[in-house]
C-alpha cells in the first residue's frame, strides 16, 4: 500500500471533509465554526461578490433523517424575517448527499465573550428577547438559548443563531436536545410539551449567567423567568423583556415586592436630578437666611 | 482482493460462511496489521523480529478461535477493543510453541516496508494510544487510495496523486494540465471528482470497519471531525 506522510494524512483528511462546490456560485474559504449538526464555513459569493458563512452538514451525520432535520432548521431560519435572527440566502445539496445553506456572515463575536457594563449588557438582552418573541409569535420556540448562541455584531447587531433543534409551540419535549444548564425541567425530563415558556426558562438562565451579581429585582426576574413549573414562569418571552426594561427605567417589576426603603431608595434614583436641584434650592435658602440673620 | 459490498467486515468475521469470512479478514488484516505492528515498534518499544512474530501470531489467533466475535459494539469502538485484545495478548506474552507463521488470510504482510515507513514517520508525540489512532488513520487513508488508484483512470489518478499525496508539488493548475494535455478545466474538473471519490471510499473503509451505526458515526468524527 502507498505510505502516506503525516503532511498528505492531514491533507486528505482536509480534502475528504471539505464540501465540494465545484459548479456553484460559493467558493469555501476556511473553516469558522463546529456545532452539532454541521461545520460552517467562511465562504465567497461569486455572483454578489460578498462573503457568507455556508453550514455543511457533517459527515458522521449524513442520513435521511439529519438532512431533514437540518433542511427544518433552514426553512425555521428563511420563515423567521427578523433583525435578531441570522438570515438565510439559499439552500442545496452536496454531491455526496451532505445539505448545506448560506447565510449572513457576521463579524463580531459570542455574547459570551463579552464583557460591558450591566446596562449595555441587559440592553443587549432585551434585544434578544425581542428576537424569541418575534419566533414565538410565529410558533417556533427555539430550544437551545445559551450565550454561545448569541453574536454581536461589530456595528451594534445582535443576533439568535443555531435553530437546529427549533420546534413548533406545542412539540412533544421528548426528542428534544438542548443545553444542561439552560435547558427548562419540561425539556430534559420530557415531563410536559414545549412553549414559549421552554424558551422564557432559557432566557432567565442565559441573563444570570451572563451577570452573575445580580441586584434583587432582576435575581426575582431570573427566579421567575426559571421557575420549576411552567405556569409560574412568564407567559411570554415579551412579558419578561418589560419587566427588565421596567427595572432599566427605575420601576417596579412585577416578578419583586419591595419594601418601604427600596421603594425610597428607588424613587430617589430615579428623581436624582429633581431632589439635587431641591436640596440646592433648599442650601441657597438657608444660606441667605443666616446671611440675613447676621 | 477485497469485497465487493459494503457492509460491516466485523460483522462477516464472524460469517458461517467460510470464503466470506476470509474475505472479511482480508479487509481487517489489510487495514489494521501495520497500526498494530507499528505500534508494537514505536509506542510500546519492542525489537523487530519479536513485533513481527507477535503481530502474525496474533493475526492467525484471531482467525482461528474467532477472538474477534467477543466485540461488544455497546462497550467500546472496535479499533479500541482490538488494541486492548492486542496488549492482553502481548503481555501475556504467547510461549514459544505459538510463534510460528500460520497463515490466516491471503493479504502479505511486508514488515519491512514497515520499517521502512516507521524511519520515515516524525510525528511519535502522545501516548500509545495516539500513536494506535494516527496509524489507524493512515491506513485508512492508505487502503482509500489503494481502492482510488485500482478504480480510476491513470491521469485522472496520477492528477490526484500530484495533488493530495506529494508534499513537494508546487505546479499550478495550468502546468499540470500542459505535463497531462489537457485543459486547466480538466484538472480542477477532474481533481474534485477524484477528492469526491476518495472521501466516498473512505466512508466506505470506515462502514466496513465498523460494527454499528453509533460506531461508525464516532469513526467518521474521530477521522473527519474535531476529535481526530
Amino acid at each position: 500500500m502507498t505510505w502516506l506522510s503525516d503532511n498528505a494524512v492531514a491533507h486528505l483528511r482536509a480534502v475528504a471533509e471539505l464540501p465540494d462546490f465545484s459548479g456553484t456560485r460559493y467558493r469555501i474559504e476556511r473553516e469558522i465554526g463546529r456545532g452539532g449538526m454541521g461545520v460552517i464555513y467562511e465562504a465567497e459569493d461569486a455572483e454578489l461578490q460578498r462573503r457568507v458563512a455556508i453550514k455543511v452538514l457533517a459527515s458522521e451525520l449524513a442520513s435521511d433523517d439529519a438532512v431533514e432535520r437540518m433542511r427544518t432548521e433552514a426553512r425555521t431560519m428563511a420563515r423567521l424575517e427578523h433583525p435578531g435572527i441570522v438570515p438565510l440566502h439559499d439552500v442545496g445539496l452536496l454531491p455526496d448527499g451532505r445539505l448545506w445553506y448560506a447565510m449572513k456572515l457576521v463579524h463580531g463575536r459570542r455574547l459570551d465573550e463579552l464583557n460591558a457594563a450591566p446596562a449595555e449588557m441587559l440592553r443587549v438582552f432585551l434585544r434578544i428577547c425581542e428576537a424569541v418573541a418575534f419566533a414565538h409569535a410565529n410558533g417556533i420556540v427555539h430550544c437551545d438559548l445559551k450565550p454561545e448562541n448569541v453574536m454581536l455584531g461589530d456595528f451594534g447587531e445582535v443576533l439568535v443563531m443555531d435553530w437546529g433543534v427549533a420546534r413548533a409551540a406545542g412539540a412533544d419535549s421528548t426528542i428534544l436536545a438542548g443545553t444542561r444548564g439552560f435547558m427548562a425541567p419540561e425539556q430534559e425530563q420530557g415531563t410536559s410539551s414545549i412553549n414559549s415558556s421552554t424558551d422564557v426558562f432559557a432566557l432567565g438562565a442565559m441573563l444570570r449567567a451572563i451577570l452573575p451579581n445580580l441586584p434583587r429585582p432582576l435575581a426575582a426576574i431570573c427566579a421567575k423567568a426559571t421557575a420549576p413549573a411552567q405556569r409560574d414562569r412568564y407567559t411570554t418571552a415579551h412579558e419578561l423583556a418589560g419587566d427588565v426594561s421596567r427595572w432599566l427605567d427605575g420601576q417596579p417589576v412585577s416578578a419583586y415586592r419591595e419594601n418601604v426603603i427600596e421603594r425610597a431608595g428607588r424613587w430617589l434614583a430615579r428623581n436624582r436630578v429633581l431632589i439635587t436641584i431641591i436640596a440646592a434650592y433648599l442650601v441657597m435658602r438657608v444660606i441667605v437666611f443666616l446671611w440675613i440673620r447676621r | 482482493m477485497f469485497p465487493t459490498t459494503r457492509r460491516s467486515v466485523i460483522a462477516a468475521l464472524a460469517s458461517d460462511d467460510d470464503e466470506q469470512r476470509r474475505r472479511a479478514f482480508d479487509t481487517f488484516v489489510a487495514l489494521y496489521w501495520k497500526p498494530l505492528y507499528k505500534y508494537l515498534r514505536v509506542a510500546r518499544g519492542r525489537e523487530s523480529a519479536d513485533a513481527e512474530d507477535l503481530t502474525q501470531t496474533f493475526l492467525a489467533k484471531c482467525f482461528e478461535d474467532g477472538t474477534l466475535a467477543a466485540y461488544d459494539t455497546a462497550k467500546a469502538s472496535f479499533r479500541t477493543f482490538l488494541r486492548m485484545l492486542f496488549d492482553r495478548f502481548v503481555a501475556n506474552e504467547v510461549k514459544a510453541s505459538l510463534r510460528q507463521k500460520r497463515g490466516g488470510g491471503s493479504v502479505q504482510l511486508d514488515f519491512g516496508n514497515a520499517e521502512v515507513e516507521i524511519a520515515r514517520e516524525h510525528d511519535r508525540g502522545g501516548t500509545p494510544e495516539d500513536y494506535f489512532q494516527r496509524e489507524w488513520a493512515r491506513s485508512v487513508f492508505s487502503l482509500a487510495v489503494e481502492r482510488l488508484r485500482e478504480e480510476s483512470d491513470p491521469t485522472r489518478f496520477a492528477i490526484f496523486e500530484a495533488y493530495d499525496l506529494d508534499d513537494t508539488l508546487k505546479a499550478s493548475y495550468r502546468e499540470t494540465g500542459a505535463r497531462f494535455g489537457i485543459s486547466e478545466t480538466s484538472v480542477t474538473n477532474g481533481l474534485a471528482a477524484m477528492r469526491r471519490r476518495f472521501r466516498a471510499i473512505v466512508l466506505d473503509v470506515l462502514r466496513e470497519a465498523t460494527a454499528s451505526e453509533t460506531e461508525y458515526r464516532a469513526e467518521v468524527r474521530a477521522l473527519l471531525g474535531v476529535e481526530a
